[in-house]
């Protein structure tokens, strides 16, 4: 039987997973950006499993906002990603430092 | 008219200081040469007064100056027989060295100054000598001081000038301390710094105590020999002496009159002036003498090897103040007044001499590149003759002396007839005036006589080298030329033609040779004669009657002894330098260790630079390198300075730019605040 339990580790594993995915990562934005999309899923996954397990309808509500949240997100921050790109001539991370003291 | 003779001197040196762009050179030049003659016209009058007894003591008053509770003095003049005699030496030395100062001086660019500076210290020699109180006389004493540093480091792009003036201030320093010790204690004791009554009250003070450095000490012993420190400093006596010879580097108008006519006798003046205090301790006038007749014997000695034609002045002036001194130690003070007098005229005459010499050598100061110059300055020649025969004593007892002559053994027969301290200061100086007339005529002789040795100079060869330049047409002239060159090569003169002075240094020279030829024959009477000298010192200094006349009395022998000594230096120095030139130099091979020990002055200055010179540097070193830049500055200013900086370093490496580290931040503090929260409200 699959419990809450199981739910919440693949949940935390992804929360790290996208966490890690935006300190170790060095190479690309777009890799932060997808890591955020992974946080942004495990904490849906989150509210989907309490929701079903408490009965309660309102974390689906708050999964579907979150969807809809980390859409808007995505494409802005593509939007912003693609003007940087044209603005740099580079999307590594390495070279994004421009506010270092 | 005393305000006119002091106060002219000093309106000059504004004038001609301070307004030097203003009236332009010559007319600075004019303005404190004629203020000099002004006061100079204005002494004799005074002095010739008092010659003749109908001029009584007088003291002007000029400002009030301080009234503190008991402590009350004011700017005063004081003129009496004392103060009469330094005014004719100073106005008369200061005139004509500012008249000599327009030739020697003619090429130099800053004039001026020089001149301001001159008049400046003769306003401060003039206020020391006419001092009613011991303030108004310290203050003199720091002026004159003061002129002295300007004047020695006149030429203050040489770094050697530069160095002998801060010598000369240091070391006087020395001396002032216990001048200051001096006045103090005197205030303390007297409850009064006005001369008149200070001396008054003197024997009173006769087998009193004082508390000093934790001892008791008889008063008046202690407050003479502080005093007597001062004299010692500005007098270059042996311990304070080291800067004297230094004092050379100046300009040499400035040796002849500060350091040979005027400041360096401050100190005898002073020893006179407060004689009847040193009347009353007899330990510190036995100190006195025995210095004096130190300093005597030391500066002769090393009079006789040094090379540089003004340092072998120096020394004998060193050695003539020695004279002075022990003359006071033994009690004769009119002897030493009047050795001071009639100094003044033969030794600035040699300095004034020298300068002529210098002048006529384009610079070059070494005797040894002298020689033969008796043909060429003749009338230089006759000066520094005249001079050389005043300072070695020639005379015949009662019919015509020069002017060392009556000085000199009225010193010499007084310290004999003192017995006692003063017999051995008598055969002291005796000897020393064996050696005194040894290096003046050895000065004369390396100078004068004998064959040209210029070739080797290299001033002579710039100055040579220097005409070449300025006439081209000389290069043109050919291969004769240079044979007259070669040939005169040959003789040792390098082709150079030493020319005479001009006349504005040429007439203070002759004025100053009628001074060394007359001064002692015409005033030995009132200056050291029992009876007139009782009349004409008229209590200014403590004046022994008793002395003096047991002077006189002193047996025939004893009266030829200084002239005998005389006699042997110079034929020592003629034999040596004359007849058998090759006779130092086997000299010098055989004692190498005493002439070693003489020529590098008894090594005075390298045992001052192990006792005091390098320990001060080291503290200093210490307390600089350790003190200041190891603990105040290492953890005060510095060390705040590195904190911050080291504090921004860190900060800076936080802000690295990248997102990801502000990301990473972030969680840290989100995770925090998390667990803080969990821990705080669960």
């Amino acid at each position: 039987m699959i419990s809450v339990g199981h739910y919440l580790a693949v949940s935390a594993v992804l929360f790290t997973l996208g966490v890690l995915g935006i300190f170790i990562n060095r190479k690309n934005i777009i890799v932060i950006l997808m890591a955020i999309e992974l946080i942004l899923l495990a904490v849906n996954i989150n509210l989907v499993a309490f929701s079903a397990a408490l009965g309660d309808l309102v974390g689906q509500v708050f999964a579907m906002f979150v969807l809809t949240v980390a859409a808007g997100e995505a494409a802005i921050g593509l939007a912003i990603l693609v003007i940087y790109f044209r603005g740099r001539g580079t999307i590594a991370v390495d070279d994004a430092n421009r506010m270092k003291g | 008219m005393i305000q006119a003779i002091v106060f002219l001197p000093l309106l000059a040196a504004l004038v001609a200081g301070l307004g030097q762009r203003f009236i332009g050179t010559a007319a600075s030049k004019i303005v404190t040469t004629g203020a000099l003659f002004a006061s100079c016209a204005l002494s004799w009058p005074i002095f010739l007064s008092f010659l003749g007894g109908d001029a009584e003591t007088s003291v002007t008053p000029v400002l009030h100056w301080v009234s503190s509770g008991a402590l009350q003095f004011n700017w005063e003049l004081r003129v009496d027989t004392l103060t009469a005699v330094m005014l004719v030496v100073i106005t008369t030395v200061s005139a004509l060295v500012h008249l000599y100062s327009w030739g020697y001086m003619e090429e130099d660019p800053d004039q001026p100054r020089f001149f301001a500076y001159l008049s400046l210290f003769t306003f401060a020699m003039l206020m020391l000598v006419t001092a009613n109180n011991l303030v108004q006389m310290f203050f003199g004493w720091e002026g004159v001081g003061l002129a002295s540093y300007l004047l020695i480091g006149f030429w203050y792009k040489k770094p050697s000038a530069n160095a002998a003036a801060i010598k000369a201030f240091v070391v006087n320093r020395v001396g002032d301390l216990g001048f200051m010790l001096g006045i103090f204690g005197t205030f303390l004791v007297f409850n009064t710094v006005s001369i008149p009554e200070i001396l008054a009250a003197a024997p009173g003070m006769a087998g009193s105590t004082i508390g000093f450095l934790g001892q008791r000490f008889d008063t008046m012993t202690v407050l003479c020999l502080l005093l007597f420190i001062g004299a010692m400093g500005k007098s270059a006596q042996l311990g304070l002496h080291t800067w004297l010879p230094d004092a050379m580097e100046g300009p040499t108008p400035v040796s002849a009159l500060i350091h040979a006519a005027t400041m360096v006798t401050a100190g005898v003046f002073m020893v006179c002036r407060l004689s009847p205090m040193f009347e009353v301790a007899p330990i510190a006038l036995g100190v006195v003498t025995f210095v004096g007749a130190a300093t005597c014997l030391f500066a002769a000695t090393v009079g006789t090897t040094q090379w540089d034609i003004k340092r072998v002045i120096a020394y004998s002036t060193c050695s003539q103040l020695g004279y002075m001194f022990f003359a006071a130690g033994v009690g004769a003070y009119g002897a030493a007044m009047f050795h001071l007098f009639t100094h003044a005229f033969f030794k600035a005459l040699l300095f004034l001499g020298a300068g002529s010499v210098i002048h006529a050598m384009h610079h070059e100061q070494d005797m040894r590149y002298y020689g033969g110059l008796r043909r060429h300055i003749p009338l230089t020649y006759w000066a520094m003759m005249a001079g050389t025969l005043a300072i070695t004593g020639v005379g015949i007892a009662g019919i015509f002396g020069f002017a060392g002559f009556y000085s000199k053994d009225g010193i010499l027969e007084a310290a004999y007839a003192s017995g006692g301290g003063g017999q051995i200061a008598f055969w002291v100086g005796t000897f020393a005036a064996l050696l005194t007339s040894f290096y003046s005529w050895r000065l004369v002789f390396l100078t004068f006589f004998g064959k040209p040795r210029w070739a080797a100079s290299e001033h002579i060869q710039h100055a040579v080298h220097g005409d070449h330049h300025d006439h081209p047409a000389d290069e043109h002239a050919g291969g004769d030329v240079h044979h007259a060159h070669a040939a005169d090569a040959h003789e040792g003169t390098a082709g150079y033609h030493p020319h005479e002075s001009p006349l504005s240094m040429l007439i203070p020279l002759g004025v100053l040779s009628i001074g060394a030829i007359f001064a002692g024959y015409l005033f030995h009477h009132p200056f050291i004669y029992p009876e007139e000298g009782m009349a004409f010192w008229n209590g200014s200094l403590a004046f022994d009657a008793h002395l003096m006349h047991a002077a006189h009395e002193v047996p025939t022998i004893i009266k030829w002894m200084p002239f005998a000594a005389m006699a042997i230096g110079l034929l020592i120095a003629w034999n040596s330098y004359i007849r058998n030139t090759a006779l130092p130099a086997r000299f010098v091979s055989q004692f190498g260790l005493l002439h070693q020990f003489l020529f590098n002055k008894w090594y005075f200055d390298e045992l001052y630079n192990l006792l005091f010179v390098k320990p001060a540097f080291a503290i200093g070193r210490f307390f600089w390198k350790r003190g200041d830049e190891g603990t105040i500055d290492r953890f005060g200013p510095d060390g705040v300075a590195a904190l911050v900086q080291g504090g921004t370093r860190l900060a800076v490496r936080l802000q690295s730019g990248y997102v990801y580290g502000y990301a990473f931040v972030m969680l840290l503090g989100l995770v925090g605040l998390a667990s803080w929260a969990m821990v705080r409200f669960l």
